[in-house]
């Protein structure tokens, strides 16, 4: 075998497991005083690697360990977007991360959510299904852990307990569709199982038991219950990594399999996809009507995103997936800082995350009620802002391919959608309070992430640039 | 030539520091802030028209136009594509000058006029804002980009007429502003969409190949954007706005009202000229005759007016139709052939902008000193305010068309090119300069000699103005009185070869016999201090003095199709059925969707046991749906 192919393609993976072991040996090290200069060090060492691995070193695909292991500049670029996103997680866990009873177990939340990064890359350069499972086991297991982080807390606990329960269930599933395909297909390579596909009654159950476990990852509906709850009880930082990192690299995984295995069955999976955008959007649209928390309405919100996200995977087509990772873009630009605020809210504040609580926060704070304030107008697809020309360019794309209808509802939602995350903004701006929460200053590093998600969610949709260098990439496909 | 983005983007920067920053600025360095800007790029904007023109003319004889620097910044197909760009040619090298400088006096003449005001930072954020639109309109590269920034200075106009946000008449005419001239912009959207969808392209040159497909349609499309253009031009009817856009501050009128923002009508079909010439010749010709119109309709109504304002305002509306008729009576690209009138109208266009300019800085000065628009309250103030009697004088006699001003000289290449085109159109728009000299002299007399208003002046005496405000007047005057002999026709003309401007002393010597009966006439009437003739002559024809006055009630005909017919029997029903039966059905929906969420609230019932069953069951269910389909 070969190695010199191994650091060809998959230097993006080694770099991040050199920067795992690094962060693992300093812990082990540092010993107290050493912490203190854990941030800045992480903050360097993922900026390093950020800059190290953004950019595709090779135009053409590539394959490693005997076709395990694929290699495509797409893949590369949307790799590097997750990488930003963590990011920015870890500059706005700093606040949380400093406090008492989390400083001693900083490391561990470093090593966790890289440890489920590099799950993620492998699921999303996965040409094996078994190399996709252990991906995608590799990033469920550790975000267990990261749920449950607070885990003196009731609520964490709980919610660790729901996740690793859900998912371990999701996980079942998922093999038990594979297995089906092993028997029908007799191979789990990607490029030979094609070949053997016919759409057969087994493999029908088997795609939908394989998509349901991503269903899960995604928190498409009726595979979300989980989400609700989860994302309540999991720390704040967990919850936005977990509502941006984790789905993007999910939805990309599944569009990926779904384009290039599932090809012959391409009309069974879009009706598939149909009955679950629908399902998806209008339940979730329905409960984050009645929210009172707004890490539970953020949770719906997010997973009537994912909706929205599988209209571009619908479409099955080059500029679905430029559509898609431009959209997984965004929203992570506008989702990460409306988590932001929650988070550096609830870390000042003791912990109000009630809408109620929001209530003239326009008053106390206006320049985190404004930038709250983009991020919901973003998320709702209002334009100037990213999410307008995101959205737009998702339902293109579907509405492209034929799916009219869908677009239509899809778009109904939208208009409901403006209705609660409106509301939002109407507690902080227009809402009296007697007792708002009051004035702070949150610290540097939450203020670099927020800055960061401000500009993306002003800038991205008017610069076309942008959209225009992904696409020039997934063409690539 | 990269650096003239910095054109653009410096009064960008601008607009936002001191817009963002506002009332945490001191209001002295908000001014500076905006002033050196300005004043840098009209440094640039010089600097571009010396490096433009001095590169020279290219082999065909003429000067080559250049993108400075293009952007796509939203394609549509390969042709079709929406760009941010900048381009040189003549007329926008031109525009470049005459923007850039008089929104440098008016930035300096603001320090001295708005001295004081509540809201100075926000003013300066706003000339900032407009200059840079201004800017970004006439250095467009295609249509579309045109549009945008077209619709930025509507804006810019609107947010600076409202400045004295707390004056009621203030409020409705930006309102009025906006309204009128963004109903016009619909026009010029239209014919933007027939354009790019039938010759595929937002450029201004899609080819030969493209227009011939879309010949049938450019008419059209032409016709429809010189609504757009009409609408800020202010051409008859859709004029309405531009009186009441008086109430902005004074050098806001000057600047936006005056010079620069309701020419672009005018630079609109100058920069779509080739195309009008080519396949809408007749389009053209209408546009002719709405201006020649609106020159004389609002020639007549400045006679009568008693806010000095006012008067300036309908002088600008009959010259911006002089620009407007000169254009339209073209008949080909040569200018030896027919096509004088393209170089003549962007002659005055560029003497107009100096001396307008300077008439309403002066205007400024006048009311600064007497706090008041109307005539009554001046007469006599010669004494008070020497240099600004001196500066106005001469912008009178160069909008009068006395030689060796400015304004002679453009004045007369357009009636030349207007007696080429047909004896009538010449004789009217040379009967519409003697009035203008008429009404203008009017005015001199009533501000600066006639009557005094004696008790006014003893409670409050007028004083000149500050030098921040009087060295602007002398600067633009000074450009009045040398302007007429820059050889502009070397400069830009309509089929881009040299052409030089030689003085026709027939069409010279009757215009300056009219110009001269205007003034002589005006002299006869209200310079001394008991004005018989005039107040005969207006208790004789009263009706037609009252109905001039009135501005021929054409708003009142406005608001009576607005409100009478179009509120009463449109709106009121649409309205009903819009509050009863389409919010009735919203109601039910929105009620609809908060039960439905209701009913299926039971689904997260924090069991996970119920949980695991509904992940099954769907994907079951999902397994069953496939199957069966």
């Amino acid at each position: 075998m070969d190695f010199s192919q191994i650091f060809t393609y998959m230097y993006a993976e080694i770099a991040l497991i050199a920067v795992i072991v690094t962060v693992f040996l300093y812990d082990l090290i540092s010993g107290k005083r050493g912490r203190r200069f854990f941030h800045p060090v992480m903050c360097v060492l993922m900026t390093a690697f950020i800059a190290a691995t953004i950019v595709p070193y090779h135009d053409g695909t590539g394959e490693t360990f005997g076709g395990m292991f694929v290699y495509t500049p797409v893949f590369n670029i949307l790799k590097g977007i997750l990488a930003v996103g963590t990011l920015i997680v870890f500059l706005q866990a700093d606040s949380w991360l400093r406090r008492d009873d989390t400083e001693f177990k900083r490391g561990e939340f470093y090593v966790l959510t890289l440890s489920t990064l590099l799950g993620m890359y492998f699921m999303i350069s996965a040409g094996h299904f078994l190399m996709f499972f252990l991906g995608m086991e590799l990033a469920s297991v550790p975000m267990a852990c990261l749920v449950a982080f607070d885990k003196y807390k009731n609520n964490s606990a709980e919610a660790g307990a729901k996740y690793i329960l859900s998912a371990l269930f999701a996980s079942g599933l998922m093999l038990f569709g594979i297995s089906f395909f092993y028997g029908t297909c007799g191979t789990l390579y990607f490029n030979d199982m094609t070949a053997h596909i016919d759409g057969s009654p087994l493999q029908i159950m088997a795609m939908v038991f394989f998509f349901s476990g991503l269903g899960f990852k995604i928190s498409l509906v009726p595979f979300h219950l989980w989400t609700a709850d989860t994302y309540q009880g999991a720390p704040t930082s967990v919850t936005s990594y977990l509502s941006v990192i984790s789905k993007g690299a999910a939805a990309f995984a599944l569009m990926v399999i779904l384009m290039k295995v599932f090809a012959p069955m391409v009309h069974d999976w879009q009706l598939m996809l149909w009955i679950v955008i629908v399902l998806s959007i209008t339940v979730a649209n329905l409960f984050a009507l009645r929210q009172k928390d707004l890490k539970r309405f953020l949770a719906f919100s997010s997973i009537s995103q994912a909706g929205y996200i599988m209209l571009a995977v619908i479409s099955g087509s080059a500029i679905g997936m430029t559509s898609l990772i431009f959209y997984i873009l965004v929203y992570m630009a506008a989702n990460l800082a409306a988590f932001g605020v929650i988070g550096t809210v609830e870390q000042n504040s003791g912990g109000k995350v009630g809408m109620d609580d929001y209530n003239g926060f326009y008053r106390t704070n206006p320049k985190l009620a404004v930038v709250m304030m983009l991020a919901l107008f973003s998320l709702a697809g209002i334009p100037p802002f990213a999410g307008f020309f995101s959205k737009f360019f998702i339902f293109a794309a579907a509405f492209e391919q034929g799916f009219h209808i869908l677009v239509f509802i899809a778009l109904i939602n939208t208009v409901i959608s403006l209705y609660y995350y409106l509301l939002v903004v109407k507690a902080m701006f227009i809402n009296r309070n007697d007792s708002p929460i009051a004035a702070f200053r949150s610290d540097c590093s939450t203020r670099i992430g927020l800055l960061v998600c401000l500009a993306g969610v002003l800038v991205l949709g008017i610069v076309s640039s942008v959209y225009d260098c992904i696409n020039m990439f997934s063409f690539g496909m | 030539m990269e650096y003239t983005i910095l054109i653009l983007l410096l009064p960008l920067l601008s607009f936002v520091f001191t817009g963002l920053l506002g009332k945490r600025l001191k209001p002295s360095v908000a001014g500076w802030i905006g002033t050196i800007v300005t004043a840098a790029v009209a440094f640039l904007s010089y600097w571009t028209a010396i490096s433009y023109f001095g590169a020279g003319r290219d082999a065909s004889g003429v000067f080559p136009t250049q993108v400075a620097w293009n952007a796509v910044w939203l394609p549509f197909t390969e042709n079709l594509h929406i760009d941010i760009g900048f381009l040189l040619d003549p007329i926008s090298v031109m525009m470049l000058i005459v923007i850039s400088t008089v929104s440098l006096m008016v930035h300096i003449y603001s320090f001295g006029y708005m001295k004081g005001e509540k809201g100075f930072q926000r003013y300066y954020a706003f000339l900032s804002l407009f200059t840079m639109s201004m800017l970004g309109l006439v250095v467009a590269t295609n249509i579309f980009q045109m549009y945008i920034f077209w619709e930025l200075v509507g804006v810019s106009s609107y947010l600076l007429i409202g400045f004295y946000y707390t004056k009621k008449e203030a409020i409705a005419a930006s309102k009025k502003a906006f309204i009128v001239t963004r109903f016009a912009d619909l026009g010029f959207l239209i014919g933007i969409l027939i354009y790019g969808y039938y010759t595929g392209s937002f450029s201004f040159e899609p080819g030969s190949e493209a227009l011939g497909m879309a010949k049938t349609m450019l008419p059209l499309a032409l016709g429809l954007m010189f609504i757009g253009g009409a609408g800020k031009s202010a051409m008859f009817p859709l004029h309405i706005w531009l009186p009441d856009a008086m109430e902005g501050p004074t050098p806001v009128s000057a600047l936006i009202h005056a010079a620069t923002m309701v020419v672009a009508g005018v630079y609109l079909v100058a920069r779509m000229f080739p195309l009008f010439i080519g396949y809408a010749p007749d389009v053209l010709h209408i546009t002719a005759y709405v201006g020649a119109f609106t020159a004389l309709y609002a020639a007549i109504v400045a006679c009568v007016q008693s806010d000095i304002k006012r008067v300036l305002a309908f002088s600008t509306i009959s010259q911006i139709g002089f620009m407007i008729v000169a254009l339209g009576v073209c008949t080909s690209a040569d200018p030896h052939e027919g096509g004088l009138g393209y170089m003549a109208s962007m002659f005055h266009l560029f003497t107009h902008a100096m001396f307008k300019a300077l008439l309403f800085l002066g205007a400024g000065c006048i009311i600064h000193a007497v706090h008041s628009n109307e005539m009554s309250a001046m007469g006599g103030l010669r004494k008070y305010m020497p240099v600004t009697h001196i500066t106005f004088l001469i912008a009178c006699l160069a909008i009068a068309g006395i030689w060796p001003l400015s304004g002679f000289f453009s004045k007369d290449e357009i009636l030349a090119a207007c007696f080429d085109f047909s004896p009538w159109m010449g004789a009217l728009m040379t009967f519409i300069a003697g009035l203008t000299a008429f009404y203008m002299f009017r005015l001199y007399y009533s501000i600066f000699w006639g009557k005094e208003n004696k008790e006014l002046h003893a409670e409050h005496r007028p004083h000149e103005a500050p030098a921040s405000m009087t060295v602007p007047l002398i600067f633009l005057a000074a450009v009045t009185l040398v302007a007429g002999w820059i050889p502009f026709g070397e400069f830009v003309s309509s089929d881009g070869q040299a052409y030089h401007i030689h003085i026709d002393w027939t069409v010279a010597g009757i215009s300056l016999c009219v110009a001269f009966i205007g003034i002589a006439l005006a002299t006869w009437m209200y310079l001394r201090e008991d004005r018989k003739v005039a107040d005969g002559l207006a208790s004789r024809f009263s009706g037609l003095y009252k109905a001039a006055y009135h501005r021929f009630y054409i708003d009142e005909i406005y608001q009576f199709v607005t409100h009478k017919i179009i509120f009463a029997c449109i709106s009121t029903p649409i309205a009903w059925f819009d509050r009863h039966v389409v919010d009735g059905f919203m109601n039910l929906l929105g009620k609809g969707t908060v039960s439905a969420s209701g009913a299926i609230r039971g689904m997260q019932s924090g069991n996970i046991q119920k949980y695991t069953v509904w992940f099954l069951g769907g994907a079951l269910g999902l397994i069953v749906v496939l199957l069966l389909f």
